[in-house]
């Protein structure tokens, strides 16, 4: 038990109905630190906060908090709070009461209940709403008032779980930055749940990268971005192209059939390898000068750059660029030694990665899903 | 209903509306216009004014039917309770038990418990089985009560359990996660946001027991005599005890009518499964 840690969980799996949701998995939070559980639907993040929450008891393995351990310990018992994606604001009471709604259960004065419910609301900018019903707060007002009456209590740690999800673009933009300011101000941990990457790089301290209930990377926003473990880090986290290829010694990596100065070492002499490169880190140069060369398939234009499809020897390149190309042209890219990233072959390797099927389409089809 | 209805929504309703006026509206004239003449429909108050005679009837009537609708309320909270811990499929079978007795006439059903209660029913000749001498089932306010709660729980089970089904799950999280045990859960949010299904099912139960008649003749024998069958009673006499008979109907009415309206003041402006008056 390290002491900056405020929760610990060690080992820890959870089934339901035969189908395994968290499968071993361990994870230290640091005390105070903003952490992010970032994965697709299905992939243990809730599972997780609920855990923590005490809303469920993991099968195998222990949880603890501050050093102790913590299985069996009922949720009214425990020193987090929990914002729940729907709010869950108590329809029956108004707004004053909802934030009150902790307080009176640990039987705070009726004085110190006034005072601190009118310093929530001051500090999620609702002030003169106490008398109001909840079912007549827009969406954003009712998260403010889930936030109030979740902080009201003092956790130690906040859990969110997908608090934004239910908000328009603009509105989560704001929320996103009000929410770590008050985490800064607080300067309590805040354990977020999202299936959204660009909250997460935005938001975090540390990333937790989950998939089918296994941990796939914890890391910085860079780290994650930067140097993803895997195949299916790389894809999840932004745009990436992933080839396979052969690292040939220290700093040298070969794909597409060209070899590669890079950055990366460690790796066995031949060894099989995932590469990973990222659209923006490709510049296109004439055919001539390119280290590869290809036939542009597709051209979108995003307002900020272009993303085009190259179709290189059969594997299918998105790049971003902000030069204007036409379908059918011949050009080269050119890759810095920087831009290429090493991963070891996993179980995702050859799963993503390649954009041969890609279009605005399905983009749109698996952002929908995603949705539900 | 507050809200404005459409030509065509009317058109719909008028069907209803003529159906009330046949059965519902003129047969309230009617009792009124007997409760307040004399036999030669000369305008009295002496109808309204024999009450006093019949204050036991309805303090027993009042009293019985608030103890069956106490142990009703005691039965089926937990119960309605309990059928939404488990899963789906159960809960319809459960439901389909609660309601098949309502199937059948109730007259039926009050019938078969003169059979069981009864001093050689099936209970009394069971203990007589064991060497227990018989016990005085029948015939007793208990069997009365017992009456009203067996017939009439199905009505406090039903708008309970529709208002506790439809609770949010993630409200009882969102009260532990703010510090409330069990009591104060229950206390704090699924009471309050159960209550306008208890008020209807007190309601459904209350109003039915306080006027029956056919409960307390049938489990009661002669000695207790509800309200109601005071009324069945007076108009078996012939026509000229009608205009009593109604001041006695009209009264009950009232009384009912008092009664929702304070139970209404407490189910608050949430109207689900709460009871229209």
């Amino acid at each position: 038990m390290k002491k900056d840690n405020i929760v610990e969980l060690k080992n820890v799996s959870v089934s339901f109905d035969g189908e395994q949701i968290l499968d071993g998995l361990n994870l230290d939070i640091k005390d105070k630190e903003f952490i992010t559980l970032l994965g697709p639907s299905g992939c243990g993040k809730t599972t997780t906060l609920r855990l923590i929450a005490g809303f469920l008891e993991p099968d195998e393995g222990d949880i603890f908090f501050e050093g102790n351990r913590i299985n069996g310990v009922p949720a009214y018992k425990r020193q987090v709070n929990t914002i729940f994606q729907r709010y869950a604001l108590f329809p029956h009471l108004n707004v004053y009461e909802n934030i009150a709604f902790g307080l009176r259960v640990k039987k705070m004065p009726e004085k110190d209940i006034k005072t601190k419910v009118n310093e929530m609301l001051e500090l999620v900018n609702l002030k003169g709403l106490e008398k109001r019903n909840i079912d007549t707060l827009s969406g954003g007002q009712q998260q403010r008032i889930a936030i109030a009456r979740a902080i009201a209590n003092h956790p130690k740690v906040l859990l969110l779980d997908e608090p934004l999800a239910a908000l328009d673009l603009k509105l989560r933009k704001d929320m996103q930055k009000e929410l770590k300011k008050i985490q800064e101000q607080l300067g309590i941990t805040f354990i977020f749940v999202t299936h959204d990457q660009e909250e997460a790089l935005t938001m975090s301290d540390r990333v937790v990268v989950m998939d089918s209930g296994k941990i796939q990377q914890v890391g910085t926003p860079q780290d994650i971005y930067n140097e993803p473990q895997n195949a299916f880090v790389a894809d999840f986290i932004g745009e990436s192209n992933i080839l396979d290829g052969i690292m040939l010694k220290d700093f040298s990596v070969e794909f597409s059939g060209q070899k590669f100065e890079c950055l990366d070492k460690g790796f066995d002499t031949n060894e099989e390898v995932d590469v990973v490169v990222r659209p923006e880190d490709v510049d296109i140069v004439p055919a001539e000068k390119g280290m590869l060369r290809g036939v542009v398939t597709s051209v979108s234009f995003l307002g900020v750059h272009y993303e085009i499809i190259v179709d290189i020897g059969g594997f299918k390149w998105m790049i971003q660029t902000t030069d204007e190309n036409f379908v059918g042209d011949n050009v080269g890219l050119y890759i810095e030694p920087d831009a290429i990233h090493i991963m070891k072959k996993s179980e995702y390797s050859g799963k993503y990665g390649d954009y041969s099927t890609y279009s605005e389409e399905i983009e749109l089809l698996s952002e929908i899903d995603e949705e539900e | 209903m507050k809200n404005k209805t459409s030509f065509g929504s009317r058109i719909i309703a008028a069907p209803y509306i003529v159906w009330s006026a046949i059965f519902i509206i003129v047969p309230l004239l009617i009792m009124i216009y007997f409760a307040l003449t004399d036999q030669n429909g000369v305008f009295t108050i002496a109808n309204i004014a024999q009450i006093g005679k019949y204050k036991k009837a309805f303090g027993i009537s009042i009293l019985y039917a608030a103890i069956a609708t106490v142990i009703t309320l005691l039965l089926a909270y937990p119960m309605a309770y309990f059928m939404t811990k488990i899963k789906i499929s159960s809960q319809r079978m459960i439901l389909l038990i609660v309601m098949l007795p309502m199937w059948m006439n109730f007259l039926i059903r009050t019938y078969s418990w003169i059979t069981i209660l009864a001093n050689t029913g099936l209970i009394n000749t069971f203990l007589g089985k064991l060497g227990i001498a018989p016990l005085r089932l029948i015939n007793t306010p208990g069997a009365v009560i017992l009456g009203m709660v067996y017939d009439f729980i199905p009505y406090m089970i039903l708008p309970i359990y529709s208002v506790m089904s439809k609770l949010d799950k993630s409200l009882l999280e969102a009260a532990e996660d703010l510090g409330s045990n069990s009591f104060s859960k229950f206390r704090r949010v699924i009471l309050p946001l159960t209550r306008s299904g208890i008020i209807s099912g007190i309601t459904m139960v209350f109003v039915p027991s306080v006027s029956t008649f056919y409960i307390s003749q049938k489990l009661g024998g002669n000695k207790t005599m509800l309200i109601g069958d005071a009324i069945e009673y007076l108009y078996n006499l012939g026509p000229s005890y009608y205009n009593v008979a109604s001041a006695l109907s009209l009264i009950l009415m009232l009384m009912i009518l008092i009664c929702l309206a304070i139970m209404n003041k407490f189910s608050g402006d949430d109207e689900d499964g709460g009871v229209i008056l």
